[in-house]
């Protein structure tokens, strides 16, 4: 007999074989978490049978890594482990699709056997599938019971759990259906594995499909059938799929040395009481009365008491509908709560509100008068026009309005919700400097919950562990799929479940001071700061947070509801006789239905959700500007960037004497295209611009992106060059350019790594450039002369073209290049000139060139300048500044315009910048500290803006509607 | 004298200066790389008459405070080297008002250049901007009045490289094998025991005297006895800090020794001369004043003449696998990427990777910060084809942070070697009809021995 176990993040498999390799058993059971003892308990079934007779073991899965080295049992890598079993049942087979609850696998079985696992920053596994089944607030098997009714699909990055749920939230929020969200999910988690994983293999042949996720839902097999167009008999889905890889285990077990059953649950059970978390830190409170002392400080921080049932008079309305909680509040005029609400919106914000509505309506009746209602949130827009809201104010606002309540001379307040960490500092009464955190660190409030709830704990309870854990695990801080697989790492060195608690506790809060505030100590903050946000509800959340700071803060007791709270303030304030919002009787009347539809104006192709809610009333989401919206073009403000886009756009054609050249519009070409147009023109070829970037476009050549770390706008370049090999050319120009032009503007003039050397990553990765002639030659634009001559060199080498006529060409290039430049600096001069003649606001939207690409950017510039604001970008004005020291290595081209345009707004009260830095630029770590710095020191205010592949801009215009209200404070306390 | 503390003085710029009077009083804090050459490094250093303490240490904290000071996307090894830097200022051995810290600078396009100014701004923030910070260069960047590098210094230094290297390389053979355990060790200290030595008084700088400890090196090495039991031989290459320090990847080289592997890690003349073939490379393809390039070329030449001394002493050996020269894995990575490629470790990481498996090495752990820039081209972006080139190529790619677990490295790690172990008992990957047999993976006995 032999027995093959597998543990893996999640569950437990643990299979017994008998000498004709049939199954005589097998089980498969979710651990909680608590996997020796699991394992004992399972292993323990097989007793009866086994007792006093010889067996063979091998243990494999990422937490039987764990396990065996406690026990002694031998171990097997997982993938090896399946290879064998494949091997011996399916010997047919040609790949091997394995999901599970961490890790997603793939084997290639004929053309060269490779076997590949997912990177450290990954989705599309069975975790994955489950948050996003919370986040629907649907159980994984109803997710996939709704997968199999959706009508579309939507695109959601498949990166990571954290990227995709920065996708479906914004979806959920605008009414999208559930049905097709879930099938969208299943569709991302196929994306992720066929690009991510097999990275240029084609998936063909006899696929088998294994592992828990692929077994259970039938909803995600369906999606990898269709997407990767198998046949019947070319997709097998084995009857023991889900115990595949404990069956490998198994097999392997037959090489081992026989043993006694009792001995291994001996060896078992002995590991089962072990505990060796290695990185541990101290407890949060040290005994009772310590916590007592906590509470009672914090609990003195609340609001007038009132006495709800007997209240006659005037009302105000609050509603916060957050991205993954609704919060209601009903105040009377001294602020004092006569009702309030707080859940998860359960994906549908508007069913959330309608209920509440109706139950205030029900409870109050004509004791009271609702004078005033404003919403705030995501879902604000939705909120305000389905109901009829007075008022409707950015989060940021809201929030202030609140804490300021609670303490007026606040001037710090730091909000942590579900998806979002807020943190914003108050000067002068008005917020001045906002941090959000970015897409990669969102989600950590949510976080916890769902793993509460995969624990079958409920949120506070599971809080309340944590308070006296003896020894919190560390673990970590990047971002919530990290934190996951180090729960994992901690569960298989046996942490229990209170040292968990507490440790995820203490990793949001270390997420939030060093990744989102970036503070090194209190004094950073301010002397007053406030803290809430429903996460901050947690005890052991707002322990880990003073403690980590040192200094005590103060958190309302109705610290989950202040957005809300706040927004109440607001109608308070808006001293209307009577709110507009939708009477009882209109509610019972009130209908909501949605319905998506892709709005065809512009070449964005939004995906609109059309919200309709009887009486004729509508509201339109998922546009990026005006127009679907059936509103007028009204006078579009100056948008340098546009004006940058489009005229790069147009350098493309000319007379094709010596043949067509091929340019791929992306990284530097966004800067160096003018050089290269001009030059290859001059020389008699017809230059072929790749076309616009798109997501479609970025998907036809994700398959080939070796890194999923490098930045979106490195790997859009795969699919720009998917796209020139379909056309007809001679040759496709792409150049190593390690140094850029030297602008004097900073000790060198390097590129960075990516854009200098990625020609060559494609030419290594993209089978189809070698049928073509890929021209890749390292130049130095930096030595005019000396370029004439290598590039003289060089092109008469490979085209046979006289050196007078390059030299001629690349000193035409030259020009253009500088002719381009100085049209550029005109242009932003005229803008600006116009701003300032109608007074209106500057933006200096800062990066890099190919930032400029509205893929690149999801059409943020044209949403600032849908706020009435003037766009500008960074190397309009960077030029005009003399060279000044800066605090870093000042080194790459790019990044010296960043200091020197930073250094020139503060000294123009009508500009402020907002930065926008690309996901994973790891230069970028070091020049936006900086450039906050210059801006900050010289008065100014910071705003960044990270993008990546996901389109989220509901964020963005978050941040810039808060960006304004912190303008026109600012403006308001000068006067 | 010691109660007072040194006078700060600034240069223009405002840059804190590293004085006379701090060399005589104050304790140089030094990161460790690799083990073997920075215990040399410090010891010439002494003998300079600087004190100097070597950091070794790998504590948690040291994740803490580089996280608290550090922006969090900088490159892993930032984080490390300046936690582990603030973490000896605070960890009470020294007087804060006592120490120095030392960091190198190479000044290229890679955001590894910019490490000194984040310390310096990390420095700021946890209060210690009264500590000077000395730039280790040889690009005349930041001097400093109480620190120089002088050509003796330099030449030490250079060498004690190269011996480290010589020293490590044999030693990486021997200590998976030895009878005696803990004689790999021993022969160790004794070597880095006698360089220094002989770097005191005068020394000798003659290439012959060199060539002549390089012989004596080999020797003393290949005489331990040793049972060349067959093992899974695993190459590490990689960013250069996350490749040598054990801080850095976990105890690597630990770890694949207690799975039972022989591991050998290319040395770092190679990076010396690729930094210096760089300037003569740059000066081709853009042109630009000889003279800043010949000496670099000079140098170079003298230290291929160096490597093929060490090669040939190392080839004395037969039963040693030799390094190649410089030349060697230049040509290899040619055929891959421009000579233009030079940030980070640039062609020399694909060629290190092509080298390993020229010589029959396919099992390679390719290693980098999480996010690393120049690996995303060098490193990952060339796996695919190598593999296509070299089907027998078994290369993993690890990835290091402060939130990614052990446990998924030591697990992606585990994979590759048990493909390792399956091509090492015949079943070649080239072979496309050869599917995985389990059964016979068990037992490692039947391996080549041949090329060990």
């Amino acid at each position: 007999m032999r027995i093959g176990i597998d543990i893996g993040s999640t569950t437990v498999k643990v299979v017994l074989l008998n000498n004709q390799d049939k199954i005589e058993f097998k089980t498969y059971e979710r651990h909680m978490s608590k996997v020796r003892e699991k394992t004992a308990e399972m292993l323990a079934q097989l007793s009866p049978r086994l007792s006093g007779s010889e067996v063979q073991v091998s243990v494999t899965g990422s937490a039987g890594l764990g396990v065996a080295k406690a026990s002694g049992l031998e171990f097997v890598q997982e993938v090896f482990a399946t290879a064998g079993a494949v091997e011996r049942f399916h010997p047919s087979t040609d790949v091997v699709v394995e999901l599970g609850g961490e890790d997603a696998k793939i084997i290639f079985f004929s053309g060269g056997l490779e076997e590949r696992m997912n990177g450290s920053c990954a989705g599309g596994t069975g975790a994955f599938i489950d948050q996003m089944a919370t986040l629907l607030n649907v159980s994984p098997s109803e997710l996939n019971e709704l997968s199999t009714r959706y009508d579309k699909l939507y695109s959601i990055a498949s990166r990571c759990g954290v990227f995709a749920k920065t996708d479906i939230q914004p979806l959920l929020n605008q009414g999208a259906r559930k049905e097709d969200i879930a099938a969208s999910i299943f569709q991302a988690v196929v994306n992720q594995t066929v690009s991510g994983l097999a990275q240029g293999r084609e998936i063909k042949g006899k696929v088998l499909f294994l592992g828990g996720p692929l077994f259970f839902f039938s909803g995600l097999r369906h999606r990898f059938v269709e997407t990767l167009k198998l046949k019947p008999e070319e997709a097998l889905f084995p009857d023991n799929a889900d115990v595949f890889v404990a069956v490998g285990a198994a097999i392997y077990a037959g090489t081992t040395k026989p043993m006694q059953f009792d001995e291994v649950m001996r060896l078992i059970n002995n590991t089962s009481t072990q505990k060796n978390t290695t990185n541990t830190l101290p407890p949060l409170f040290k005994d009772q009365e310590a916590y007592d002392e906590f509470t009672t400080r914090h609990n003195s921080h609340r609001p007038p008491v009132i006495d709800s049932g007997a209240y006659h008079g005037d009302a105000y309305l609050g509603i916060d509908a957050g991205s993954t909680t609704t919060k209601l509040v009903l105040i009377s005029p001294d602020g004092g709560i006569l009702y309030s609400y707080y859940a998860s919106n359960g994906g549908n914000p508007v069913a959330v509100v309608l209920e509440q509505l109706k139950e205030i309506y029900r409870e109050f009746g004509d004791r009271i008068t609702i004078k005033g209602s404003a919403a705030t949130g995501y879902g604000e827009d939705l909120v305000k026009n389905a109901f009829n809201i007075d008022l409707g104010l950015v989060e940021t606002v809201a929030h202030y309005r609140a804490a300021s309540h609670f303490n007026p001379q606040v001037d710090f307040i730091i909000d942590i919700g579900g998806q979002d960490m807020k943190c914003f500092k108050i000067r002068g009464g008005a917020i001045d400097s906002i941090l959000l955190n970015e897409a990669c660190s969102s989600g950590c409030g949510s976080f916890i919950e769902t793993f509460a709830k995969a624990l079958d704990y409920s949120i506070a309870d599971f809080a309340k562990l944590g308070l006296f854990a003896e020894r919190p695990v560390d673990l970590g801080s990047r971002c919530t799929v990290f934190m996951n697989s180090s729960v994992k790492q901690a569960q298989k060195e046996g942490a229990g479940v209170d040292d968990i608690s507490a440790g995820l506790s203490i990793s949001i809060v270390k997420n939030a001071i060093y990744k989102v505030i970036r503070a090194a100590s209190p004094s950073e903050l301010g002397q007053n700061i406030v803290v809430q946000g429903g996460t901050f509800l947690n005890d052991a959340v707002l322990r880990s947070f003073e403690l980590e700071l040192g200094a005590e803060v103060v958190r309302p007791t109705i610290a989950g509801i202040m957005g809300a709270y706040g927004a109440a303030l607001a109608a308070r304030s808006l001293k209307l006789t009577k709110s507009a919002l939708l009477t009882a009787d209109q509610l019972d009347a009130f209908k909501h239905t949605a319905k998506s539809s892709q709005c065809k104006i512009c070449g964005n192709n939004c995906h609109l959700t059309i919200n309709s809610f009887g009486a004729g009333r509508k509201f339109i989401s998922g546009n990026r500007c005006e127009r679907p919206l059936g509103k007028s073009k009204h006078a579009e403000k100056p948008n340098l960037m546009k004006w940058k886009y489009n005229y790069l756009r147009s350098l493309e054609g000319g007379k094709n004497h010596r043949g067509r050249i091929g340019i791929p519009m992306a990284l530097n070409m966004f800067e160096n295209l003018p050089f290269w147009y001009t030059f290859f023109t001059s020389l008699g070829f017809e230059v072929v611009l790749s076309p616009e970037s798109s997501h479609a476009l970025y998907s036809s050549g994700q398959h080939t992106i070796p890194s999923d770390t490098v930045c979106y706008p490195a790997k859009i370049i795969h699919g720009h060059i998917e796209k020139l090999l379909e056309m007809d050319l001679d040759a496709i120009f792409y150049p190593c350019l390690p140094y850029n032009f030297d602008e004097n503007k900073g000790d060198n003039h390097y590129n960075c790594p990516v854009v200098a050397y990625y020609p060559e990553l494609l030419d290594a990765n993209i089978s189809g450039l070698k049928n073509v002639r890929y021209l890749i030659p390292y130049f130095g634009m930096h030595r005019p002369k000396d370029f004439a001559k290598k590039a003289a060199a060089y092109f008469s080498e490979v085209f046979g073209i006289p050196s007078s006529e390059i030299k001629a060409a690349s000193k035409a290039a030259y020009n253009a290049y500088s002719a381009f430049l100085s049209m550029l600096h005109k242009k932003g001069e005229q803008m600006i000139e116009e701003a300032r003649e109608k007074g209106d606001l500057i933006i200096v939207l800062a990066g890099r060139p190919y930032h400029i690409d509205p893929e690149i950017n999801h059409g943020i510039d044209s949403l600032i300048s849908s706020f009435g604001l003037v766009v500008l970008t960074e190397d309009a004005i960077a030029y005009n500044q003399p060279k000044k020291p800066v605090r870093v290595l000042n080194q790459w081209t790019y990044h010296s315009r960043l200091y020197s345009s930073a250094e020139y707004i503060t000294t123009q009260p009508d500009m402020q910048m907002v930065q926008l830095v690309s996901f994973g630029c790891g230069i970028d770590a070091i020049t936006t500290d900086e450039v906050r710095a210059i801006l900050e020191d010289g008065g100014k205010l910071y705003t960044q803006l990270k993008i990546d592949e996901i389109n989220n801009l509901g964020a963005v215009r978050i941040r810039i509607r808060s960006l304004l209200a912190a303008i026109e404070a600012r403006e308001n306390s000068a006067e | 004298m010691s109660l007072t503390v040194a006078e700060l003085i600034y240069d223009k710029d405002g840059r804190l200066l590293f004085t006379q009077e701090m060399k005589r009083e104050y304790t140089l804090l030094m990161p460790q790389m690799l083990p073997v050459h920075f215990t040399m490094l410090k010891h010439i250093l002494e003998l300079h008459d600087y004190k100097v303490d070597m950091l070794t240490t790998t504590h948690r904290a040291i994740v803490d405070e580089g996280l608290k000071y550090v922006h969090n996307d900088t490159c892993y090894p930032a984080l490390l080297v300046i936690g582990q830097l603030i973490d000896a200022i605070k960890s009470g051995k020294h007087d804060p008002h006592k120490v120095g810290l030392m960091i190198t600078q190479t000044g290229g396009g890679c955001r590894a250049s910019n490490y000194i100014h984040l310390l310096r701004k990390a420095l700021k923030r946890a209060g210690y901007d009264y500590v000077p910070v000395v730039s280790v260069n040889l690009s005349g960047l930041e001097k400093n009045p109480g620190f120089s590098l002088g050509l003796k210094l330099i030449r030490q230094m250079a060498y004690s490289m190269i011996y480290g290297d010589l020293i490590v390389h044999m030693a990486n053979q021997c200590r998976p094998y030895e009878i005696i355990e803990g004689e790999t060790d021993r022969r160790i200290e004794k070597w880095v025991a006698r360089i220094t030595s002989e770097f005191k008084g005068k020394g000798s700088f003659k290439t012959k005297h060199i060539r002549e400890n390089f012989n004596l090196i080999a020797d003393d090495f290949a005489s331990i006895p040793v049972n060349r039991v067959p093992k899974v031989r695993v190459g590490i290459v990689g960013e250069i800090y996350i490749k040598y320090a054990p801080l850095g990847n976990n105890n690597l080289e630990d770890f694949l020794r207690s799975e039972d592997c022989e591991t050998i890690v290319p040395g770092l003349t190679d990076f010396i001369i690729f930094k210096c073939d760089n300037r003569v490379v740059d000066h081709k393809i853009y042109g630009g004043k000889f003279i800043t390039y010949v000496g670099a070329g000079l140098l170079e030449k003298y230290l291929f003449r160096l490597q093929r001394y060490l090669i040939e002493a190392v080839k004395r050996h037969p039963e040693f696998r030799a390094p190649c020269t410089f030349e060697h894995l230049k040509n290899l990575a040619g055929k891959y990427l421009g000579y233009g490629n030079k940030m980070g470790e640039g062609w020399l990481l694909t060629g290190e990777m092509l080298e390993l498996i020229d010589s029959d090495i396919n099992n390679i752990v390719c290693t980098q910060p999480f996010g690393c820039l120049p690996n995303h081209v060098v490193g990952k972006g060339m796996v695919r084809k190598i593999k296509d080139n070299l089907p027998q190529a078994n290369i993993v790619t690890i990835d290091y942070d402060p939130g990614a677990t052990r446990i998924n490295q030591e697990n992606r790690i585990k994979l590759m070697l048990a493909n390792a172990r399956l091509s090492q008992n015949g079943h070649s990957h080239q072979d496309s009809n050869a599917k995985v047999r389990v059964n016979s993976t068990a037992s490692e006995s039947t391996s080549d021995t041949n090329s060990i």
